[in-house]
């Protein structure tokens, strides 16, 4: 008998193809039948920040080489949509009264070749009447301009709509001994998936639409496209090729996808449509954009006992999923790990005139946990105790049973000090501390910085469970189908190993299946960090209730007792216990069930509820106090997601995660000019994170599973990048620590590093 | 204009727009949609193939600069459908996630080697410098190479 194949360290199946020919992305379609004759959508931008549109000329475009046709919001008619976080707030797919930030398309040029239709999207001539631009978020939170008038403010969600309470403000701190103030920018950064957006349109002869989208959720793209091409939802089917990476920003579906069938259905032709990264950099939403004003008190022995903290989150240009961010996932995770008695969280929304931001890997618990674990390093720096030591003082203990903090998170299982611990004795800690105070007292120029940061999250908040069905064919091959969307995450093969634990079958005679509406029409997709604790748990309940109902067709072919079938998983057959030389295959019962419809079964299985990782991180820098310049030189990675599926994978999206986070601490931010020009439109003046910036990433195991689902398994593809970020920036700041530096905004730039010495001296 | 590239070994001739770059030449023209696009700026080398056996970004040169050269992109790696020790270490070593900056990873990998057969951690990092990978944080394309330098 063979042991368990889940909790190896099982090689990617998807790999040969993405290593030989390379994966069929969206514009790689080149042989679609549905796709022959395809022409070019382009789309036409704003070039300025915030303006009333006087008129739109495209007449000189249109007689361009190539031009089949133009289209602004008048010609296609459009009707303003409502934003689903604030109806008041509308807008049209493409601008038609006024433009709210650079890069929002306004109008649509088709063309035979891309080259054409970028030409003449530079001779379209727009006359604006330029508005005041709202860069600031919290300029945009007073001004008397307003980016939707009829939302009578750019404030357009706030944590109290909802009900919840406002702060306090100071007296909330009476009888603390000990007060910190902070404010701290959490700043706009770009996912950059390395596929910028892309999609692909045909309307068929039977009059239905097919929608090729570079997407994370397919199954949340046919409501919106069929709404903007006018269609019932079943005239819609999505198909999802392969992904060039999403990071959140490709969850939900943007104008330019929206369009696209009412396009092709004007122009009589299949259309395509990528954007270029230029484009990207300004279309594809933005992630973070918080604004955060912490205080923090307690006693002087080291114990937090109040905290409040007021989220400013800039959404945007519009009332988009980075909205709602930090009242939904930021506001219920501000505890942290931190067992504080009272605490306080206000979250304010603003519409600025920039990206509209969305969610990006972590979405809103990143956000959270940097502003806890800035305000610890602060407490512990006024109280001149180890940051370390003051975690450890103020953690939650223990807990294998729900434990609900003082704002109202309830989280499943946690065990904060184990990790913390095992982080400490893995990274040398105090050997690194040791280190650091060889050079302090030796006035080194290369100072050494130590960042710890302990944190928990929430994964799996979307959705409460996800659709599998599983199929046998005649050949005694396997077809999986997930609702769940993988674009770099290696479901094809952790899939493949649930369904052959539960079945017999190997891993190379399944089939997954995903990202087809047609096929897959329910799903949630893949974002949260949900997709082993709610996907692959449905997998792996099918699965297994598909070789029960297997046993009984075996039973009926083996004229035995159903109770008597044992399926033999090592060789994927079926017979009586105790009898194997006389056994039925799985194709065996395939062909058998093919006249009652097929060896199959589908659900859709429900989770308990979502999960909590948790762990540890400690970064060590490098900071030349000449030049304030930081190296990233060593990072130590405790992320504790339950249950572990596939090793080779969980690591994998842990050091993803964490060169996500190092960007954010150390070097990215999308910046704009005061008239909301952007000025990191491309990856030339982005500062996109390269091999060269980071170190190899030492990964220390832990595993507290979750009682939640069937497998233990939390999420593991955002923890990296939440543990990670407060660590680097506290060890930036720690290295300077000793020169009077308090606090260093991220990204700590060797600009800012060195401004920061220069002014605490 | 006419040009005669060969790719992966055979011989093309053929009739191209002048401003045709490379990267469009072995996409659209070939058909070899395995080296990709990720940017418009010769930053993330997502294109990178080789050019008588040196790493390019293909969207740095037009078709018909290569005129009359041996070019390789990743199809053309694997011989008898056995992978190139390179493809073999990224596999091996969980060098790939999404698989979009994949192909040109292993381009300009395999020619890090040829330049330096026996590269540290850190000659590695920075020999990668020119291409960008946003799934993998990179420590496992690192390995994937330092991997394949040891099994040569």
């Amino acid at each position: 008998m063979g042991g368990s194949i889940l909790g190896n360290r099982v090689l990617r199946k998807e790999d040969p193809k993405f290593l030989t020919t390379g994966g069929q992305y969206v514009d790689d379609l080149l042989d679609e039948p549905l796709l022959k004759d395809a022409v070019h959508v382009t789309y036409a931008r704003s070039s300025v920040a915030h303006g009333r549109i006087l008129s739109i000329d495209t007449s000189e475009a249109a007689q361009m080489p190539g031009i089949i046709a133009v289209f602004t919001g008048a010609d296609l008619a459009l009707e303003p949509v409502p934003s689903a976080f604030n109806p008041a707030a509308t807008r049209t797919l493409l601008a038609m009264d006024k433009v709210r930030y650079v890069g929002e398309p306004l109008a649509i040029i088709v063309s035979e070749t891309r080259e054409q239709g970028e030409d003449a999207s530079e001779a379209i001539i727009v006359d604006y009447d330029v508005l005041e631009a709202l860069v600031d978020v919290e300029q945009a939170m007073t001004s008397s301009v307003h980016l939707y008038e009829a939302c009578g403010s750019n404030v357009v969600f706030d944590s109290t709509f909802l009900g919840m309470p406002a702060n306090t403000g100071d007296a909330y701190f009476e009888g603390c001994e000990v007060v910190v103030k902070g404010r701290y920018v959490n700043q706009r950064v770009a996912p950059c998936p390395l596929e910028v957006r892309g999609a692909a349109a045909a309307w068929g002869p039977d009059g239905r639409l097919t929608q090729w989208l570079s997407t994370q959720h397919a199954q949340g793209a046919p409501a919106p496209i069929a709404a903007a091409n006018g269609v019932d939802v079943s005239q819609v089917r999505v198909k999802t090729p392969d992904v060039g990476g999403g990071f959140g920003a490709k969850i939900g579906t943007y104008p330019e996808d929206l369009l696209l069938g009412v396009v092709a259905k004007r122009v009589g032709r299949p259309v395509r449509w990528r954007e270029t990264r230029s484009e990207s950099m300004v279309g594809l939403g933005h992630g973070r954009a918080q604004l955060q004003y912490i205080t923090i008190g307690g006693s002087r022995d080291g114990k937090v006992t109040h905290y409040q903290f007021h989220a400013i989150q800039d959404s945007g240009a519009w009332v988009d999923m980075g909205t709602i961010l930090a009242p939904f996932m930021t506001r219920p995770m501000s505890s942290g790990v931190y067992a504080i008695p009272n605490i306080e969280c206000h979250t304010t929304s603003v519409v600025t005139n920039t990206t509209p931001t969305v969610a990006y890997r972590g979405a809103g618990r990143p956000e959270a946990t940097a502003a806890i674990e800035r305000a610890m390093d602060m407490f512990a720096a006024e109280i001149g105790m180890d940051a370390a030591e003051v975690r450890r003082i103020n953690l939650i203990p223990k807990f294998m049973e729900p434990h609900t903090t003082a704002i109202g998170g309830t989280y499943d299982v946690g065990d904060y000090e184990e990790s913390l611990n095992r982080t400490l004795a893995a990274s040398d800690y105090a050997g690194w501390r040791k280190k650091q105070a060889e050079r302090r007292a030796n006035n080194d120029p290369k100072q050494l910085g130590i960042g710890v940061s302990v944190y928990v999250e929430i994964t799996g908040g979307v959705g409460t469970g996800e659709s599998a069905k599983v199929e046998v064919l005649e050949d005694g091959s396997a077809r999986v189908y997930t609702g769940t969307s993988p674009h770099g995450q290696g479901h094809d093969t952790s899939w493949s190993m649930l369904a052959s634990e539960q079945t017999g079958i190997p891993m190379d005679k399944i089939e997954l299946v995903w990202g087809d509406t047609d096929l897959v029409p329910i799903g949630s997709g893949t974002m949260g960090s949900r997709s082993l604790q709610q996907g692959g748990n449905a997998v792996y309940s099918v699965a297994g209730t598909l070789a029960e109902k297997a046993k009984a067709v075996a039973a009926r072919l083996l004229e035995a007792n159903e109770a008597d079938i044992v399926l033999d998983k090592d060789q994927g057959i079926f017979h009586v216990a105790g009898t194997p030389a006389v056994s039925k295959t799985w194709a065996d019962l395939a062909v058998a069930e093919k006249s009652t419809g097929g060896l199959v079964h589908s659900d859709v299985i429900g989770v308990t509820g979502p999960t909590f990782p948790f762990g540890a991180h400690v970064g060590i820098v490098e900071v030349d106090t000449e030049t304030g310049k930081v190296t990233h030189i060593a990072h130590y990675a405790c992320d504790d997601a339950g249950t572990v599926l596939n090793p080779m994978l969980l690591e994998g999206q842990i050091h993803g995660g964490v060169a996500q986070g190092a960007a954010q601490a150390l070097m990215e931010e999308v910046r704009y000019d005061e008239d909301g020009n952007p000025i990191t439109s491309n990856l030339a003046d982005y500062a996109f994170i390269s091999a060269a910036e980071l170190p190899s990433v030492t990964v220390i195991h832990m595993e507290t599973p979750t009682p939640n689902n069937l497998i233990g398994a939390k999420g593991i593809g955002e923890s990296g990048t939440i543990g990670s970020t407060p660590a680097l920036q506290s060890a930036v700041i720690d290295a300077v620590s000793h020169l009077g530096v308090r606090h260093i905004d991220m990204p700590t730039t060797a600009e800012r590093v060195w401004s920061a010495i220069q002014q605490a001296r | 204009m006419k040009v005669t590239i060969t790719v992966n070994g055979t011989k093309h001739e053929s009739e191209i727009e002048p401003r045709t770059l490379l990267v469009q030449y072995v996409r659209e023209n070939l058909g070899l949609t395995g080296t990709n696009i990720g940017c418009d700026t010769s930053s993330c080398g997502a294109c990178s193939l080789h050019v008588n056996g040196e790493s390019v970004k293909s969207c740095t040169m037009l078709a018909a600069q290569a005129d009359g050269c041996e070019v390789t992109t990743i199809e053309g790696l694997a011989k008898d459908g056995v992978m190139h020790p390179m493809q073999q270490a990224f596999m091996e070593n969980h060098g790939l996630q999404c698989g979009y900056c994949t192909p040109g990873m292993v381009m300009a990998s395999i020619s890090l080697l040829k330049e330096n057969p026996n590269p540290t951690e850190e000659e590695v990092r920075i020999g990668l410098e020119g291409n960008l990978c946003r799934c993998t944080g990179y420590h496992n394309i690192v390995k994937s190479v330092l991997a394949a330098a040891q099994a040569k």
